[in-house]
C-alpha cells in the first residue's frame, strides 16, 4: 500500500513538473474536459437533484415539529455545499471518469500503445497522465458548483411542495441566503478539487500499473474506483476537521 | 525520457550501431536472457532467428529501453540505452508485432504522432509526409480509418509508416512478417530491404521466418533459450555445424507419411 501511495505521489509531483506543456497539450485537455461534461452533466442534475430532495423530505419534519422550519434553507443548503455536493459528485467521477481514464490507459499499456510512445520519445505522463489531471481538476468543480445549485433547487422544491413542511421558494433562499457563506462553498470546491486530483492520480496510476489481459484491465478499473471512493471518504473527513 | 518541449530534431543522418554486453534478464526468477553479447554494424541489416520462447523479443525490447537489464548492457553509438538523452539524440524507432497502433487514432493521426506530439512541421507539411509514407507501404487513401478497421497485414504496414516518418537512424522489427500472407510478408521483407537503399539505417529484425531472415539480412544470428549459439551472414549461419542450428534451419513441415 505504502509502495502504491509513494508511486502515486511520484506520478502527480512529475505530472506537476510537466505543467509548462500544457499549452502543447491543449487540444487533448479540451477533449477530456468535454468528455467529463458531457458523461456526467445529466447524471450529475439527476443526482443533486434528488439528494437536494431527500434532504429537505429529511429533515423538514423534524425541523417543523421544533418550530424551526424556516431554517431548513440553511440546513440544505450546508449540507449540499460543504458535505454532499463535493462527496457525491466526486464519488460519480470516479466511477464514470476514473474508471474509464483506468480502463483506457490500461488497455494502451496491454495492447504495448505506452511502449509505442515511449519508442517515439513521447513520454506517457504529458502525453497521457496531465491532460486527464488538469482537465478533471477543472472539470469536477465546476460539476459541483451545477450540482450545488440544482441540490438547492431540489430542496427548495421538495420544502415548498411538501404539505408536511410547507416552506415557500422564497423563505427557503432568504434562510439559505443568511446562513451560507461564500466560504462555505468555496470549502466545498476546494474539497472537490483534491477529490478530483485524487481521483485523477490514482486512476491514471492504476490504469499505467495494468498487466495482463482484458482480465488485466478489469482488476485495474475496479481497483481504481475503490481505491478513489476509500480515498476520498477518509480524506474527506481530515480536509472537514481542518476546514472547520 | 524527455517530452516534446525539449527534444530537438537531432541532425545526424547516419545509421548507427548497437552493442550488446553480457546482457541478461529474468522474470520471475526464470532467466529469459543468459548472457547476450552481440554487434550490430552500422547500416547492417541483422536478423535475430530462434524458436518462440527463446528471448528474441525481449532482447529487441532491451534494444531500445524497454526493459531494464538485471546486468550488462546496451550501447547505442557507443552510448548506453538507459542515458536519459539517448532518445533527444538518436531517432530510434520499433516496429511492434501487433502494430501498437494508438487505437483512439486514425491511421493518419497515428503515422504522423511523432512529427506532431514534438512540432517538427507544420500541420499540411505532415499531411503529406503521411500520405507519402502510407503510400509506400501500398495504404493509399487509408488516413482516415481507424486502426479497428484494418486488418492485421495492414495495421503491421501502418506501424512501419509510423515507423518511417521518424526517419530512423536505427530500427526494429518484431515478427515483422508474422501473421502475414506470403504475399504481403514478401512485401514486408522487401521494404526493409529497400529502406536500406534509399535512407541511412540499421535494421534489426526479429523473425523466425527462415525465408524472410535469409533473403534479407546482412548477418544473422540464432538465439536458443536466452544464448546465441551462432552469428555470421547467411552463407556463415547455414554451414554452422551447432546441431542447434542446424535442427532449426532444416526442419520442415511433413506430413507425407500420413497420406501413405
Amino acid at each position: 500500500m505504502f509502495q502504491n501511495l509513494g508511486e502515486m505521489l511520484l506520478l502527480f509531483t512529475r505530472t506537476l513538473g510537466s505543467l509548462p506543456l500544457l499549452w502543447r497539450h491543449r487540444q487533448k485537455v479540451f477533449d477530456q474536459f468535454f468528455e467529463i461534461g458531457n458523461a456526467s452533466l445529466f447524471m450529475v442534475c439527476v443526482l443533486s437533484f434528488f439528494i437536494g430532495g431527500v434532504i429537505a423530505l429529511l429533515t423538514g419534519p423534524v425541523l417543523v415539529d421544533h418550530g424551526v422550519k424556516d431554517s431548513i434553507g440553511g440546513l440544505v443548503g450546508i449540507a449540499i455545499c460543504k458535505e454532499l455536493a463535493p462527496v457525491m459528485m466526486s464519488i460519480l467521477i470516479a466511477g464514470r471518469i476514473g474508471s474509464s481514464m483506468a480502463a483506457e490507459i490500461g488497455s494502451m499499456r496491454v495492447y504495448q500503445e505506452i511502449d509505442a510512445l515511449r519508442t517515439m520519445n513521447i513520454n506517457p505522463i504529458h502525453y497521457l497522465v496531465l491532460p486527464r489531471l488538469v482537465s478533471i481538476a477543472v472539470g469536477l468543480p465546476l460539476l459541483v458548483i451545477f450540482s450545488i445549485l440544482v441540490g438547492w433547487g431540489g430542496g427548495a422544491l421538495v420544502a415548498d411542495l411538501n404539505n408536511k413542511i410547507g416552506v415557500d421558494f422564497r423563505s427557503f433562499f432568504a434562510n439559505l441566503r443568511d446562513t451560507v457563506r461564500i466560504s462555505d462553498v468555496a470549502n466545498g470546491l476546494f474539497k472537490s478539487f483534491v477529490f478530483a486530483l485524487v481521483v485523477g492520480v490514482v486512476s491514471c496510476h492504476q490504469g499505467l500499473q495494468t498487466i495482463g489481459g482484458p482480465r488485466g484491465i478489469g482488476r485495474s478499473v475496479t481497483k481504481a474506483v475503490v481505491n478513489c471512493i476509500v480515498m476520498i471518504v477518509i480524506l474527506d473527513y481530515f480536509l472537514t476537521r481542518l476546514l472547520l | 525520457m524527455s517530452d516534446a518541449a525539449t527534444h530537438s530534431s537531432p541532425n545526424t543522418t547516419r545509421a548507427v550501431g548497437v552493442k550488446v554486453v553480457g546482457l541478461r534478464k529474468s522474470f520471475n526468477g526464470q532467466a529469459v536472457l543468459k548472457g547476450i553479447d552481440l554487434e550490430v554494424l552500422p547500416g547492417e541489416i541483422f536478423v535475430i532467428m530462434g524458436p518462440s520462447g527463446s528471448g528474441k523479443s525481449v532482447l529487441l525490447r532491451h534494444m531500445i529501453g524497454l526493459e531494464e537489464p538485471d546486468a550488462g548492457e546496451i550501447l547505442v553509438d557507443g552510448q548506453s540505452i538507459q542515458s536519459p538523452e539517448l532518445m533527444d539524440k538518436y531517432r530510434l524507432a520499433m516496429v511492434f508485432q501487433s502494430g501498437a497502433l494508438l487505437n483512439s487514432l486514425t491511421v493518419g493521426e497515428n503515422v504522423g504522432l511523432y512529427l506532431t506530439e514534438h512540432q517538427l512541421k507544420p500541420p499540411q507539411e505532415i499531411a503529406r509526409i503521411v500520405t507519402e509514407k502510407l503510400e509506400l507501404v501500398g495504404l493509399k487513401g487509408t488516413d482516415d480509418k481507424f486502426p479497428s478497421e484494418l486488418s492485421g497485414g495492414m495495421k503491421k504496414r501502418v506501424a512501419i509508416a509510423r515507423a518511417l516518418v521518424i526517419d530512423p537512424q536505427l530500427i526494429l522489427y518484431d515478427e515483422p512478417t508474422s501473421e502475414l500472407d506470403p504475399l504481403s510478408a514478401a512485401v514486408i521483407a522487401e521494404e526493409i530491404a529497400s529502406l536500406k537503399q534509399r535512407i541511412a539505417v540499421t535494421s534489426v529484425v526479429v523473425s523466425h521466418d527462415r525465408e524472410v531472415a535469409f533473403g534479407i539480412a546482412d548477418r544473422i544470428a540464432v538465439i536458443h533459450e536466452g544464448v546465441i549459439v551462432a552469428v555470421g551472414t547467411p552463407e556463415e549461419v547455414r554451414r554452422n555445424p551447432d546441431s542447434i542450428v542446424q535442427k532449426f534451419l532444416n526442419t520442415n513441415f511433413n506430413f507425407h507419411h500420413r497420406k501413405t
